[in-house]
């Protein structure tokens, strides 16, 4: 089953094309990367796929329904999530709160709930709770609930903002880079960690990544966009092997001396 | 020897800096308004503690920065900062002697030079000024040289000695209603401001307490207690807030309850107003709008007047000026709250003025009475009673505090608060993360003009009568600023905010004339040292600390980072 469909998506910056006639198909239980040189144009798809832009033309289907021009809260009703390429969690509010407001979209209790605390709100607010400790206990910050986000190390942050993107139950989740100032050991983990969202969680995965070596490993379909457009798809045996890739990232001298480019990645 | 000659150097600037803000303060004519009230009788007026009260702070500042530790070079340098005070006190006079000065300067008096002299001939007066600063620039290292805990004891008895004798008028107007009780307190004061040994005996007994208090170590205390005890603590701590908060008017009589009721409503519309602004982080400027909806949607419903509509009676009115304010919040806020913040401030401001110069204009003064306003409107009455004295108000204003206290406090451990937080902290996050901006800002706006909506019923049923002068820009003013006193977010803040802000002008009739001078002061003054506030949320002063100790500025005590959340 295809899990989110892109056909055609365009989105303009005054003049400037960042995303070009942009198709893409992410089939469900996949690890779907997207990759390509800086300004390519990858983060701008993520905002038209979240519902932050509104593509100029094309359309996005998510599961089928058409959720293109939709507000962003409503796309993560949908079930689809997200986390950022530089941290942005909620920096003032404890690991905890990062985590239970990540829920918003299971809660059904409104105004007049909050004020009077009736069993249903009450169920639901420790319902909750617990579920936010399972998640921390998930992502590996257990017992650090209640420290203030902003305190807590760079890894962790961004573990913990992988923990928001899960509590509202995606089954889509877009990863914006999220190697990205980690070394080597910490980047097998969060490796392993992607893994086990798809695995055992069943999560579709649609990642932006740079390192070519997560990349390789971890994707089942690749899309390199290079200036807005999408200029090649594939396995990633035929994305190394693709001569336009080594181009985009190499320059045109480069591509010539294709065999030795694949052979030292 | 450099480090001591640049304590020289900062004594002199410090002790300019302090006579300065003496002059500042003797020309805008604070000192003469308060030259003959006296805090302990025939010895200090509080015109002469605004005098000295600067040069003694730029003093206690030289001698607190100083690089110097040792006895004497401390004590030369705070008498110096004080002498130099002294010497710009005296330079105002010596203008003022030859070129006169009021032709300019207003305040620039002789009754000003005769305070500042101590009515005394020129030559002498000059002289025991300068002495008097030389003697206050000593006092600062004396009491920078001992203890810790007797400089607190020390400046905690001051205060209080300060404070009640200041208040004098106001203290004995209320103890002479407690019948024989009256006589245990009233040989303490002298005609204006206390007697001698009613300041010694104050000063001895306050300092004393809390020299005491300082001693103990309450958090060792709090820890050996029980759960249950602690609850048990609690509990009696809001019985006996709640028992003061009834029998406050009784204790009080009718002329503080009026005060009281001011400040009822300003609380009223401060917690609303704190939902808005200190939860959710949108700043409205033009709250005053919803109060002046309420108070004239009241007047309009209820009374028997040619322009009334129904004549209803006040509990029937309530709900329906509680809803047309709530409406006016949602018309006002749904175009606007898509919008960031300079925006919304900007809208609500010019929706402020544009409600009071509607209801002002020609146009509908058949419905509002422009100018001349609404009168007899109708008070909240319980079966025939009817509550029409200040004191009878009170307990409909404290129901109104009580609600909105209470709404407050549930919103804000909620998810909606969480809610809030968020979208204050990062809007396109806590979008992606599946909040309604529109609506949950809504939220926050609409509750916020419901309360004040009821406060502006409150206050039209109080005074039986609406204008449109009550309803200006100002009102707003106050209401943020007694927040932001308070501490932003802070339920408690809004009650220490709203009593510091609103209460003390109404109290010391002579401060009304300076109200905004101090206003605008201490905000200054807050911001630079305590911008979380009198009675900030634990989770502001951990924002602001954190910053200020990654800037290498913050205080040196470790600042706790946990924060629990209710409920874990």
């Amino acid at each position: 089953m295809v899990v989110l469909t892109a056909k055609k998506v365009t989105k303009r910056f005054g003049g400037l094309e960042a995303v070009s006639k942009v198709d893409l198909e992410v089939k469900e239980n996949a690890i779907y990367s997207i990759i390509g040189p800086n300004g390519a144009g990858k983060t701008t798809l993520f905002n038209c796929v979240t519902g932050f832009y509104t593509p100029e033309e094309g359309e996005i289907f998510l599961k089928g329904r058409n959720i293109t021009g939709m507000s962003p809260d409503r796309v993560t009703h949908m079930g689809v999530s997200r986390t950022y390429q530089n941290i942005r969690l909620f920096k003032n509010m404890t690991a905890v709160e990062n985590i239970l407001v990540g829920m918003q979209p299971h809660l059904k209790s409104g105004v007049l709930g909050a004020i009077f605390r009736d069993k249903g709100t009450n169920q639901e607010e420790k319902a909750g709770i617990e579920e936010a400790n399972r998640l921390l206990q998930f992502i590996g910050l257990k017992g650090k609930g209640d420290l203030m986000s902003k305190n807590l190390p760079y890894g962790e942050q961004r573990r913990l903002e992988l923990g928001r993107a899960l509590a509202s139950k995606p089954f889509l989740l877009l990863l914006d880079e999220p190697t990205a100032g980690m070394n080597p050991s910490e980047t097998q983990e969060m490796v392993n960690f992607i893994r086990r969202l798809r695995d055992e969680l069943g999560i579709t995965i649609l990642l932006i990544e740079h390192q070519m070596r997560v990349v390789m490993s971890i994707s089942e379909q690749i899309s390199v966009l290079d200036f807005g457009q999408k200029i090649a798809e594939g396995t990633p045996q035929e994305i190394q092997r693709n001569p336009r890739v080594v181009e985009a990232y190499l320059g045109r001298g480069a591509a010539s001396g294709l065999g030795q480019a694949t052979t030292a990645a | 020897m450099i480090s001591k000659s640049s304590d020289w150097v900062a004594a002199v600037k410090n002790g300019l800096i302090g006579g300065i803000i003496s002059v500042l303060l003797c020309l805008v004519g604070i000192v003469v308004a308060f030259g003959k009230t006296y805090i302990i009788s025939g010895v200090i007026t509080m015109g002469q503690v605004f005098v000295l009260a600067p040069i003694l702070f730029e003093s206690y500042m030289t001698v607190r920065r100083a690089k110097s530790n040792k006895t004497l070079p401390l004590l030369i340098v705070g008498a110096l900062a004080g002498l130099m005070g002294g010497v710009v006190l005296v330079v105002l006079v010596g203008i003022g002697q030859v070129i006169n000065l009021r032709a300019v300067l207003l305040n620039a008096s002789s009754d000003l030079y005769a305070l500042l002299t101590f009515n005394l001939p020129l030559a002498v007066g000059l002289l025991l000024l300068l002495g008097t600063s030389l003697v206050v620039g000593l006092v600062a290292p004396a009491v920078f040289l001992l203890p810790v805990r007797v400089q607190s004891a020390i400046s905690q008895a001051t205060l209080t000695v300060l404070v009640i004798g200041l208040f004098r008028d106001l203290l004995v107007t209320v103890i002479i209603r407690w019948g024989l009780v009256q006589y245990a307190f009233l040989w303490l004061f002298a005609q204006s401001g206390l007697k001698i040994i009613g300041a010694v005996t104050l000063f001895v007994l306050v300092g004393g307490l809390s020299y005491w208090r300082l001693g103990q170590d309450r958090k060792a205390q709090a820890l050996k207690r029980s759960p249950r005890q602690q609850q048990l603590i609690r509990w009696g701590t809001l019985g006996v807030l709640v028992l003061i908060a009834l029998l406050l008017p009784v204790i009080l009589g009718s002329y503080f309850s009026e005060i009281l009721d001011n400040v009822g409503i300003y609380i009223l519309m401060g917690l609303g107003l704190n939902i808005v602004v200190g939860f959710a982080g949108l700043l409205d400027l033009g709250y005053v709008a919803f109060y002046a909806i309420g108070a004239y949607a009241v007047g309009v419903l209820t009374t028997p007047e040619a322009m009334g509509l129904l004549h209803l009676n006040f509990w029937w009115a309530l709900p329906i000026a509680l809803g047309v304010a709530l409406l006016a919040g949602i018309i006002l806020g749904l175009p606007v709250l898509k919008m960031r913040g300079d925006y919304l401030a900007i809208v609500t401001l010019g929706f402020g003025e544009i409600i009071r110069i509607v209801v002002l204009s020609d146009w509908l003064k058949p419905a509002l009475g422009g100018s001349e306003g609404i009168q007899h409107i109708a008070q909240p009455n319980i079966g025939r009673l009817v509550l029409a004295t200040q004191q009878q108000i009170y307990y409909v204003i404290l129901v109104g505090i009580v609600i909105a206290g209470f709404v407050a406090s549930r919103l804000k451990d909620s998810h909606l608060g969480r809610s809030w937080m968020a979208l204050r902290e990062d809007e396109d996050v806590a979008e992606a993360m599946g909040i309604n901006k529109v609506s949950t800002k809504l939220l926050a706006f609409g509750m916020g003009a419901i309360f004040s909506g009821l406060g502006g019923a409150l206050f039209a049923a109080r005074i039986t009568s609406v204008y449109p002068q009550s309803f200006s820009f100002i009102v707003s003013i106050n209401i943020l600023s007694l927040i932001i006193i308070g501490g932003m977010g802070s339920i408690p803040g809004v009650f220490v905010g709203g009593l510091a802000l609103v209460g003390l002008p109404l109290l010391l009739s002579q401060f009304a004339d300076f109200r905004y001078m101090v206003y605008g002061a201490v905000l200054v003054v807050m911001m630079l040292t305590r911008p979380e506030g009198l009675w900030p949320e634990a989770r502001r002063r951990l924002e602001l600390h954190e910053e200020m100790k990654e800037k290498g500025t913050g205080p040196k005590d470790e600042p706790q980072t946990v924060l629990k959340t209710p409920g874990r």
